[in-house]
């Protein structure tokens, strides 16, 4: 099907181009809260993160000391300092004195100003300001110069947000969330599939009818009787509502219909052959099912695995409703959103945690892709 | 921490554990209960056809018992509450229904949601197909291809902040850090508290679900796309179309199917969508939705669930047709198997 179409040489070159702007375009945003999340905080804002790795240059201007800084040296009035204080320091490229001509005169040279007065300025920011007559009035000379930040990089936010913003703590939150809910369904599913897909029993189609219908089941119409459900268990048993073992349920719930659903047409498309040899060898339903269809169910078992995994994971909702919002039950996407509230122009601090959220499902994604995509095909393509 | 730890990895043993021994125990239970070996050939006839009654709801029990719990009575409970007050306990017959009718937020929610529903499963599907048909034609499609997946693996809020940072808006003058005001700017325009605007700050937020889910679409549709025949569109090359009419008119129509399955995933998707609203916007400056305001209403002062209900089931009732379709079509293909 390649090169049929689009023979011409412009024809490919455009391909090229349009593929290459539609792959740009996906990236980076993703790349912005990486790059950013390793800038220096006040880089971050001081300069888009396109600009990080240049130098981030900028015109400034400040005001040098007053009369009363002055000293006398060699018969001339002199104010000497650095023009950053105790600030930190950025390199001078070139200064002025007029706001018309901010950059007249390179770094290090001297600039004569009327009445021989004359100012130096370094690169460092070191000024010295000379004059044959005693300098007067309480507001110094106003200078502008061209200042740039060499770029930097640090892992400081990193350092700042996994320990005293609470997102370390967040990230074992979710892992706890996360990893009970992802293999419980599994045996559960599969067992339910292996009967839906091999065994005769009445009712059998409807089951499997009802399954598809409750794919599509919005989670909204669970929440409210769920929740009063486990308010009601929590007073009634004296124990908290909001527990770790609840949200576990939960989401084994919620995952179950598409677990059975992906797992029976897998199952269901086992070569009967298998099965009929092993019944008449004396297996029992149990023993094949253990024994043959486990095994062989491996790819799909990983697929579903994937799949909970990732949704649970970037689950919001869930986690809003049936977890508690304290440090001992926050969960990553749950803290994230706090932050956003209450850390709304902190980006160093928002795209670090981030940046936190999205790694774990990034390096699932890529290192078990393959799995991923087959899971994605057979869940959609297949009926549903 | 450790506690918790501990609880987690417990937990796991107990669970995978105990249903391991369920399985186990119940089928042996079962054995022993009708036994096949050991007894006069007319009773292990009778006891094998006993077991096979029995077997298969062992092995679907735990998960029946799950689904009702946790789809099953909550569906049929959220109905039922959605003719109670706020707290579940009067019945106040329709008064929930009369006040959706006339709430002026909901109204706004419910012409929201239509607004995403138009153009989000529509963009998808065409930048997915775009993409799909684009990518087949390179060498380095399969990068270009994971790379456009990557945001699937994404968790909405995170979209969400990855977004909200190219939307970031500082006064006019000042540096602009947000990609797009950036852009704006850099250009002699304006910039814009872009997620504030009123009506189009919908579209900034449908961005983000566009930018998340055009993978999705790009993968499904690549896939049909390889099973065309190549046949047809030798044929179509031989008789001189140009990759336009091969596009629309031998690609397109092979591959519908899929396309109406793309398209009714990411409507379902639409219609739950919660997350992006509540991080972005929190449903202010006329962005509010469905799934969004019943979130809101069912924590909003104590909550509501006679009204949080009540917009559950409208929710639900857009989903229906889809639902229906979807048994349909997979009863047509499985022929009841």
């Amino acid at each position: 099907m390649a090169a049929k179409t689009g023979k011409s040489f412009i024809g490919r070159f455009g391909v090229h181009i349009a593929v290459l702007v539609f792959v740009t375009i996906w990236t980076i945003p993703t790349l912005g809260i990486l790059v950013s999340s390793l800038r220096d905080k006040d880089q971050i804002v001081a300069s888009g993160w396109w600009n990080s790795f240049a130098s981030s240059s900028q015109s400034e201007a400040g005001r040098l000391p007053a009369a009363s800084a002055q000293t006398q040296k060699d018969g001339k009035y002199v104010i000497e300092g650095n023009i950053f204080g105790d600030g930190p320091k950025r390199e001078i490229s070139a200064f002025g004195v007029k706001s018309a001509a901010p950059t007249q005169y390179k770094a290090g040279s001297v600039a004569d100003l009327n009445d021989g007065v004359s100012l130096q300025m370094n690169a460092d920011g070191g000024f010295v300001l000379s004059s044959p007559k005693a300098f007067e009035g309480d507001r110094g000379q106003r200078v502008y110069f061209a200042s740039s930040a060499p770029p930097k990089f640090t892992t400081d936010n990193y350092q700042a947000v996994l320990f005293s913003e609470g997102i370390g703590r967040s990230f074992m939150n979710s892992l706890t969330v996360t990893i009970p809910a992802t293999v419980i369904p599994i045996l559960i599913a599969a067992f339910a599939a292996y009967a839906l897909a091999w065994m005769r029993f009445p009712g059998r189609a409807l089951l499997i009818a009802v399954i598809i219908g409750l794919l599509v089941v919005p989670l909204q119409m669970s929440l409210i009787p769920l929740l009063r459900l486990y308010n009601g268990v929590g007073t009634f048993f004296g124990v908290p509502s909001k527990t770790y073992l609840g949200i576990w349920l939960a989401h084994t719930g919620f995952g179950l219909p598409f677990a059975i659903y992906l797992l029976r047409s897998y199952i269901a498309g086992l070569p009967r052959e298998i099965m009929e040899s092993a019944r008449i060898d004396g297996a029992s339903d149990f023993e094949i099912f253990v024994k043959i269809v486990l095994p062989l169910s491996f790819p799909v078992l990983a697929s579903f695995a994937i799949f909970q995994f990732l949704w649970v994971w970037n689950d919001l909702l869930v986690a809003m409703v049936f977890l508690g919002t304290a440090p001992d039950q926050i969960v990553l996407t749950a803290k994230l959103n706090a932050l956003l509230g209450s850390r709304g122009g902190n980006w160093e601090i928002l795209t670090t945690s981030a940046f936190i959220t999205i790694i774990v499902p990034l390096i699932v994604f890529f290192s078990l892709q393959r799995y991923f995509v087959r899971g994605l095909l057979a869940g959609s393509v297949k009926g549903g | 921490m450790a506690a918790q730890i501990f609880s987690a990895i417990f937990v796991i043993i107990i669970g995978v554990g105990g249903c391991v021994a369920y399985f186990w125990g119940a089928n042996r239970l079962l054995d022993l209960i009708f036994p096949s070996r050991g007894v006069s050939g007319g009773a292990a006839i009778n006891n094998l056809r006993r077991q096979g009654y029995v077997r298969p709801w062992l092995f679907v029990g735990p998960a029946l018992i799950i689904l009702t719990v946790y789809l099953i009575y909550p569906m049929i409970a959220t109905l039922w509450l959605s003719f109670f007050d706020r707290g579940g306990t009067s019945f106040v017959g329709l008064a929930n229904y009369e006040w959706a009718a006339g709430d002026h937020d909901l109204r706004n929610s419910i012409l929201n949601n239509i607004l995403w529903l138009a153009v989000v499963p529509a963009a998808c599907t065409f930048l997915g197909l775009i993409i799909a048909v684009l990518t087949d034609k390179i060498w380095w499609g399969t990068i270009a291809k994971s790379l456009i997946f990557l945001p699937l693996a994404i968790s909405f809020v995170g979209a969400s902040v990855i977004w909200k940072f190219i939307y970031e808006y500082r006064g006019e003058g000042q540096i602009q850090i947000g990609l797009l005001n950036a852009i704006i700017q850099y250009f002699g325009g304006q910039p814009q508290v872009w997620i504030s605007l009123p009506f189009w700050n919908n579209f900034f937020l449908m961005v983000i679900l566009i930018w998340i889910q055009t993978g999705f679409a790009m993968v499904i549709l690549s896939s049909a796309l390889r099973g065309i025949p190549e046949e047809t569109l030798e044929a179509a090359v031989i008789d001189g179309a140009n990759p336009f009419q091969i596009f629309w008119k031998i690609m397109v129509p092979q591959i519908w199917g899929t396309i109406a399955v793309v398209w009714t995933t990411i409507t379902i998707l639409v219609l739950k969508v919660f997350d992006i609203v509540l991080t972005m916007t929190n449903g202010q400056w006329n962005s509010q939705v469905l799934a969004n305001l019943m979130f809101d209403w069912m924590f909003r002062g104590g909550g509501d669930f006679g009204r949080g209900a009540t917009i559950a089931i409208i929710i639900m009732i857009a989903v229906i047709p889809i639902m229906v379709w979807n048994i349909r079509q997979a009863n047509k293909e499985t022929g009841g198997h």
